[in-house]
């Protein structure tokens, strides 16, 4: 508190200022056109914002029916129902508005493919071969996006950006929703390792590739192919613990030889090691079993992502402590006899039965946006209300470990804040200002510029 | 009921002339339902969403002989009649999906020739499978189950009620309107596709080529017509002449002349505004009007013409960018349309989708339309873009009782089915649902028992069409 003591002032005062500035106080820059290439528009500076009279959900505590919330050089600087205003503040009048901390999706291909059919030049999230730690997400992804835009303006301000395919498929991003590079949007250059076990006879899992597996043939052959695969990734994981225990010795010891630099060994050790986590694709009940055998086995951190049994698998990754990244809310029934709402009720009994998750739209870009109506069908079908928004703001953070950042209205977190005109979660809410790293983001998307272009034709 | 019905359907067979669907078909004679008693129902005290005249509270809604038969307060039940208390709770007509390949067994592509109206969706329905129940657990009551889009002009269409485990004569109600699908742009010249070894391309391969099937199509089609008025006329000459042969039946320009004759609806999918409007410009030099633009991403881009035409929208609520297409695609499209004037209808073209096609109306509230306007491109719309306007769409006195109980208002996430009525059937009742599972899941265990296999593994998303999730699209032509 102490950089507002230039300016000590009521929330009353607050509230008065913003009465009389308005909204219109906050000065966004205008929108860019819509082309192929640039279409988020540009945004604003970190500066000193402060939303007034608004209906505050924290998360991380009871709702403050009418606070102040205040943003300062891109982090939350204050919250509550009286705060000091700080000296210079843009103020907007939240009066009759909601503020949420901003939704993150743990699940994603952001920014790692524009058009999935037919303009494969636009795809990037899934290498060639089986083995590829060292691909990561930062490298391929395209800060001019279209859907980054069109995913933030729905209340989304970060994700976690994942490649997919073969058996290591590479590494997750951490990124805000905007910046005009991808070390701008940056908040976690790695920040997992995606790892699909090899299915006998299957392909690999995620968004495309499917190197896993083999393929074809008969059951015997699946098998040695799937063992062979498997035994490959094994040794991966030795070859990259030998390497570190090597490199570890000669940094204690510069006597002992140095090993010849190798960019996937380095890049499998902080996974191998446990420093960070590994995130395994895994639907069946048998699948996710496998999973959590081989991380055991293997002494990985896994989080089990899809995971549309997971509830078949709850009692172990319960005492694991394994969270789930699940993605399968609106997928169908596998079995025609299986109940309607067995996918839409799963994260509830998923909550009940104890097991960490988040939920997350599994999809790769363009419909990342509807995660918080899937959230809220979660809650339709048994999830609380109140863990359907943390499903999908707060969980998520504490599963990437980034919840000191982001998931919640706390001072001192990341200014990654929605303002909407009702519940976060619902179809009908709009978003009325958005902030992202404590700038103010323009509204505009490559869908409001050709709607605004065509509208009036008559 | 079952007379007038009767009545009905006589009347239609007489006007229609030639039957070209033997059972259960749409616009010609049609066996009865067997009559079958279901009990009235009398629901209390709802939030009453009619559509057609506003919300109203606190209001009682009944059904009798599958008919709505009075909307208001404090009705009384009659004898025999099952009374749901709907406090708190919300009362829709049943959504209609204008888009949707479900209830069809097998293939629902013909594509091997570049006109295929001979071909009917109804002679290959399943009238127990497992999507239709799903989609009525999300409040839905009639779908148009469409041929694919595979080919410029497809098979013939047909409008459903979901009164699934029924047989299918119950389910085809007589008074639709027969329907057609087209298609155009790149599923059907499969651009995006690639060629196997040995495989060569397909006609038409450019929206030029679509074209001039399509006007090679109704060229004949127009001739064929000629060709049975003029053995009509003859015949109706008196002394009718007895050295007459009638014209040689055609499966393939029948439908195409019924189109022109205004007695079969063209449903036209299609992507991109310049495809649409080459369909409109040829349906006008042929004398049809389009019924139904199907997609239509680009509508937005010539609301004006598609109005001016007469033609109307079956829309998806926000789906973009799954392929080139689809890039100019925005959720602001239907919004545009209706401020157009333009009949506008949400559709899910999917398995999965069609279940929640609540909250992809409400998203369009988020967007720009109001909430009476969004409540229609889910309910009454599609009912006159099906021809079954008079019947449903909306909750009035004289209309069939499709209805959706839902626990909250139908445009939150939070909502959730609690009854679908169907022709005054409940066809889907949650507390049943629930009650059912445990003996179910019981009677499952007792035949795996029985089974030396072990339990089929789950399936993947099956039969899901339309746009695909994430980077893994579906290349399915739906």
């Amino acid at each position: 508190m102490h950089r507002f003591n230039e300016m000590a002032a009521s929330v009353a005062a607050a509230a008065r200022k913003g009465a009389a500035l308005g909204a219109a106080v906050l000065l966004l820059p205008a929108a860019a056109q819509a082309q192929l290439g640039s279409p988020n528009p540009n945004w604003g500076e970190q500066g000193t914002f402060a939303i007034t009279n608004a209906r505050i959900v924290p998360v991380s505590g009871p709702v403050i029916e009418r606070g102040t919330i205040v943003i300062t050089r891109g982090k939350i600087a204050a919250v509550g129902t009286t705060v000091p205003m700080p000296l210079g503040a843009q103020v907007i009048d939240g009066t009759g508005l909601s503020v949420y901390p901003g939704m993150m999706d743990a699940g994603t291909a952001m920014g790692l493919n524009e058009i999935p059919q037919g303009a494969t030049p636009t795809v990037d999230n899934a290498e060639v071969g089986s083995f590829n730690p060292n691909a990561i997400a930062y490298y391929a992804m395209n800060p001019h996006s279209a859907h980054i835009g069109v995913t933030r303006v729905l209340g989304i301000t970060h994700v976690v950006s994942s490649p997919s395919g073969g058996i290591v498929s590479g590494q997750a991003t951490i990124a805000n929703l905007g910046g005009w590079t991808s070390a701008a949007m940056t908040v976690q250059k790695t920040a997992a390792l995606v790892i699909t076990l090899p299915r006998a006879g299957g392909g690999g899992f995620g968004f495309g590739g499917g190197g896993g597996g083999g393929g074809g043939g008969n059951n015997a052959d699946a098998a040695r192919t799937r063992e062979k695969q498997l035994d490959s990734l094994k040794a991966l994981i030795a070859d990259a613990r030998a390497y570190a225990k090597a490199m570890d010795a000669h940094a204690k010891d510069n006597s002992l030889p140095r090993p010849q630099p190798d960019v996937k060994l380095a890049a499998m050790v902080p996974y191998v090691n446990g420093t960070l986590q590994v995130i395994m694709p895994a639907d069946r009940a048998v699948d996710i079993r496998a999973a959590l055998d081989f991380a055991q086995e293997q002494g990985l951190k896994p989080i089990i992502s899809g995971a549309r049994e997971a509830l078949a698998v709850a009692d172990r990754l319960k005492s694991m402590n394994v969270p789930v990244l699940y993605s399968h809310v609106r997928t169908l029934p596998g079995r025609e006899d299986d109940p309607f709402d067995i996918n839409y009720s799963a994260p509830g009994q998923l909550a009940a039965a104890g097991v960490r998750f988040a939920i997350t739209a599994g999809d790769g870009g363009a419909e990342v946006r509807d995660l918080p109506h899937i959230a809220g069908m979660a809650a339709a079908y048994g999830l609380s209300q109140d863990d359907a928004l943390k499903s999908v703001t707060l969980w998520p953070a504490q599963i990437f470990n980034v919840a000191d950042k982001f998931g919640t209205i706390e001072v001192g977190k990341v200014a990654n804040i929605v303002v909407t005109t009702g519940d976060l979660l619902e179809a009908r809410s709009e978003t009325k200002y958005l902030f992202i790293d404590g700038r103010p983001v323009p509204l505009d998307t490559r869908h409001t510029t050709l709607y605004n272009t065509h509208k009036d034709r008559r | 009921m079952t007379t007038t019905r009767l009545a009905r359907t006589a009347a239609l067979a007489l006007a229609m002339g030639s039957a070209s669907l033997p059972l259960a078909a749409q616009g010609a004679p049609a066996a009865a339902p067997a009559a079958r008693r279901i009990a009235p129902m009398l629901i209390k005290n709802g939030t009453v969403i009619t559509v057609t005249n506003g919300t109203q509270q606190n209001t009682d809604v009944l059904v009798e002989n599958g008919r709505i038969t009075r909307i208001g307060r404090n009705l009384t039940a009659p004898a025999g009649a099952e009374t749901y208390d709907a406090t708190g709770k919300f009362v829709m007509p049943g959504i209609i999906d204008p888009h949707s390949h479900m209830m069809a067994d097998g293939s629902i592509n013909e594509g091997s020739l570049s006109v295929t109206s001979m071909v009917r969706i109804a002679d290959i329905l399943n009238p127990t499978a497992a999507g239709g129940y799903r989609a009525l657990a999300g409040g839905v009551t009639m779908i148009n189950i469409l041929h694919g889009s595979a080919n410029t002009i497809g098979g013939q269409s047909v409008t459903m009620k979901l009164k699934v485990g029924r047989p299918i004569s119950e389910m085809l109600p007589p008074t639709a309107k027969p329907g057609i699908k087209f298609a155009l742009g790149e599923n059907v010249t499969r651009k995006s596709s690639n060629l196997q070894p040995g495989q060569v391309r397909r006609y038409p391969f450019t929206r030029m080529g679509q074209e001039e099937v399509i006007r090679d199509a109704f060229t004949r089609a127009r001739t064929y017509k000629q060709q049975w008025d003029d053995y009509r006329a003859a015949m109706a000459r008196r002394p009718a002449p007895t050295n007459l042969v009638a014209p040689r039946r055609d499966l393939e320009l029948e439908p195409l002349v019924e189109i022109v004759e205004g007695k079969r609806f063209v449903h036209a999918h299609g992507y991109r505004a310049d495809e649409h409007n080459m369909l409109l410009e040829l349906a006008k030099e042929f004398g049809f009007t389009v019924r139904t633009l199907q997609h239509a991403l680009e509508a937005y881009k010539i609301g004006p013409e598609i109005k001016a035409a007469g033609a109307s929208v079956s829309i998806f609520a926000d789906s973009w960018s799954y392929k080139i297409e689809a890039y100019d695609a925005i959720p602001y499209n239907g919004v545009i349309t209706v401020r157009n004037g333009v009949t506008t209808t949400v559709n899910s073209d999917s398995d999965e989708r069609i279940r929640r096609l609540n909250i992809d109306a409400a998203k369009l509230v988020r967007y720009g339309l109001t909430e009476d306007e969004a409540l229609r491109t889910i309910t009454i719309n599609g009912a006159w873009q099906l021809g079954m306007e008079d019947r449903t769409g909306s909750l009035e006195a004289g209309k069939d009782a499709d209805i959706g109980i839902w626990n909250a208002h139908p445009f939150s996430v939070y909502a959730r089915v609690e009854r679908t009525i169907v022709d005054g059937e409940t066809m889907f009742d949650r507390q049943q649902d629930l009650a059912r599972r445990a003996a179910l899941a019981a009677e499952r265990a007792e035949l795996e028992k029985a089974e030396p296999n072990t339990a089929p593994a789950a399936r993947g998303q099956g039969g899901a069409g339309g746009p695909p999730r994430g980077g893994n699209p579906n290349g399915g032509i739906r």
